[in-house]
């Protein structure tokens, strides 16, 4: 794997994840978006949202975790080193990261939805 | 040989739009590929108009990807893939059945869905080359003439080479054969697990031949051991590793460390060891050494055949005429180009290439787009420089949930993917990920010459 070409990447993560890819895509985006959007609309960070939000991100981390071990057969307890310490800091992270954008976003809208106050 | 008339043709090279790569780079670009992109990153989208007919023979890996590869680069050209297997063999994937990871049904798919639009499958086997007369002929006899031939035919498994060998046993009495297909890796895995049940003496080799994936009998070896240790057998077992030479693995620093890690596992070496023939319902099997033979009993054994071109390929002028491959039968080509040392308008590519390294999906990835360009440089009255280092990889797995992810070139370099990242002589879950997660997406797109 000489030449690393960022649409090698792309093919190989289109391949593995099938229709899931364009899922996970239009999540991230839609959500950025979603997330953005709000923070513009209510001039800030609800910090309050936010602390409930990252909870729930710690539940996506340990979830996206759980997913990597399934699907690779294995467990983050095979870690040999330190690049296995960073995959681990990575799935968790994204998936704390994710998870607490989708969560404060949906939460946010509901609430400028139904015109209420937060 | 460039033919006048497609010397014309390709000179007057049409800007012929490639649609695929368009509306993926389109597609790319609109989600995440906006950051993953950069500019540099889309190739010439320009095909090159020409008439030659090109044969390529073996739709394995190597040929389909070399399918791919000149269906996106070529416009008119008389594409014919000959292949007689109708289903396709993801091989890298035996060692996963065999250790009771994956389902026999992960590794096997059709060939026709890789098959590129505009080239034609032929499902017959090739008997005779004949590149004198620049011409295949398939069992039924027909012949196929070409400008062009790539030789992908993989290799043959030489089960017969060893006395008393029957492949029907696999699976039965502690016999194992991860190679030999998805059904044989399936029943080796049954018998593996019968045996990490009970424990007893396990025997380990590989041929004395080039043989593809050669990390592979070392893979299994230690999978066993993890077994054995996972089912608190490990104590009741001894496995012993039977090396062909003085060497584990051509690459010295990686012999080196597979040295220390058998070491580690308490499993036991024997070298300059190679099978010669095997006593299936005693359980005995015979190997010869520097002084003579040696006979070795077992509760459960992986057998490794020699390797050697087909019998079409080996009867043909187009293996080697000197040299120690003269009997394996191994295509002489060019190391650095694949391009056939006597005749010119003939690649080699895959297990086949009579080559030093290779013998691995992961070195077709990168032999393909060599022979390829070198052959489409031909067909537009161009040079191509583009040459194959040797690139060889293999996730050598040291025991479930981890591997080695070993990669060297034709001087035994190693040439790291994720320098200072991964390491190569490290055992490490995120190889293991690798190999389990990313590895068949990217030979999948190897196929469909998107990787
Ligand atoms: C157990 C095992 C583990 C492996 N592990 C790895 C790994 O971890 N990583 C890795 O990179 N590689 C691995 N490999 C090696 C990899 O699978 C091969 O190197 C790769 O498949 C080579 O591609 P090929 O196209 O040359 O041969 P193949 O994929 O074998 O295809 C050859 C094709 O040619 C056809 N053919 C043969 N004779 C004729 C004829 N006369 N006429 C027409 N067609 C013919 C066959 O039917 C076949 O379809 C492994 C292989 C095995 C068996």
């Amino acid at each position: 794997m000489k030449d690393l070409d960022p649409l090698i990447f792309f093919a190989v993560f289109q391949e593995m994840l099938g229709p899931l890819l364009w899922i996970l895509l239009v999540l991230v985006i839609g959500g950025t978006a979603a997330f953005l959007i709000l923070l513009i609309k209510e001039k800030g960070i609800v910090a309050k949202r936010l602390v409930r939000a990252e909870l729930v991100g710690l539940a996506g981390g340990v979830l996206a975790l759980v997913l990597m071990a399934k699907v690779s057969s294995s467990g983050f307890t095979d870690a040999g080193g330190p690049a296995d310490w960073f995959l681990i800091a990575l799935v968790f992270g994204l998936g704390l990261i994710g998870t607490a954008i989708l969560v404060y976003a949906a939460a946010g809208w509901k609430t400028l939805l139904s015109g209420q106050k937060s | 040989m460039t033919r006048a008339p497609e010397l014309s043709d390709a000179l007057k090279t049409l800007e012929t739009v490639k649609l695929d790569r368009r509306a993926f780079l389109a597609l790319g670009t609109a989600g995440a590929g906006s950051l993953l992109l950069h500019p540099g990153s889309a190739r010439a989208a320009d095909k090159i108009k020409t008439t030659a007919r090109i044969v390529i023979a073996g739709a394995g890996a190597a040929g389909l990807s070399a399918a791919s590869h000149l269906a996106q680069q070529l416009d008119g050209a008389k594409i014919t893939l000959i292949d007689a297997r109708k289903e396709h063999f993801y091989q890298p994937g035996f060692t996963l059945v065999a250790a009771g990871i994956k389902p026999q049904e992960y590794t096997v798919s059709s060939t026709a869905e890789y098959v590129p639009a505009g080239v034609e499958l032929v499902t017959e086997r090739i008997a005779e080359f004949d590149p004198e007369g620049n011409k295949v002929v398939t069992e039924s006899g027909k012949a196929f003439a070409y400008d062009y031939l790539i030789v992908a035919t993989g290799m043959k498994l030489d089960y017969a080479a060893i006395d008393g060998m029957d492949v029907e046993q696999i699976g039965k009495n502690g016999l194992g054969s991860i190679y030999h297909s998805p059904a044989g890796a399936s029943a080796t895995w049954q018998a593996l697990s019968a045996f990490a049940d009970k424990g007893g003496v396990g025997v380990f080799l590989r041929p004395a031949t080039e043989m593809k994936c050669a990390g592979a009998p070392l893979k299994y070896t230690f999978i066993t051991d993890d077994h054995l240790r996972r089912r608190g057998n490990r104590g009741k077992a001894e496995i012993i590793y039977n090396a062909h030479n003085k060497a584990f693995f051509s690459v010295p620093i990686v012999s080196e460390k597979v040295r220390m890690l058998f070491k580690d596992r308490g499993i036991k070496t024997q070298m300059d060891r190679v099978l010669k023939s095997i006593d299936l319902g005693k359980r005995i099997a015979t190997f010869s050494t520097p002084e003579g033979t040696t006979e070795l009993p077992y509760d459960f054994i992986n057998i490794i055949p020699p390797m050697a071109a087909p019998d079409s390929v080996m009867n043909s002028p187009l293996p080697w005429k000197t040299g120690g491959w003269v009997a394996e039968g191994w295509l002489e080509v060019n190391k650095g180009t694949l391009r056939h040392a006597r005749f010119p308008n003939v690649f080699g590519v895959g297990d086949i290439a009579g080559v030093p390294k290779g013998k691995t999906a992961a070195s077709v990835k990168w032999q393909v787009p060599v022979a390829v360009d070198h052959l489409v440089a031909d067909i537009a009255g161009k040079t191509s420089d583009s040459i194959y280092n040797g690139y060889t990889s293999c996730p050598l797995i040291t025991r479930l949930g981890q591997a080695m992810l070993v990669e060297f070139d034709y001087e035994n370099n190693l040439t790291p993917s994720f320098p200072g990242l991964i390491a190569p002589l490290e055992e490490l879950w995120i190889s293991w990920v690798m190999k389990t997660m990313a590895l068949k997406p990217t030979y999948i797109s190897m196929l469909r010459g998107r990787a």
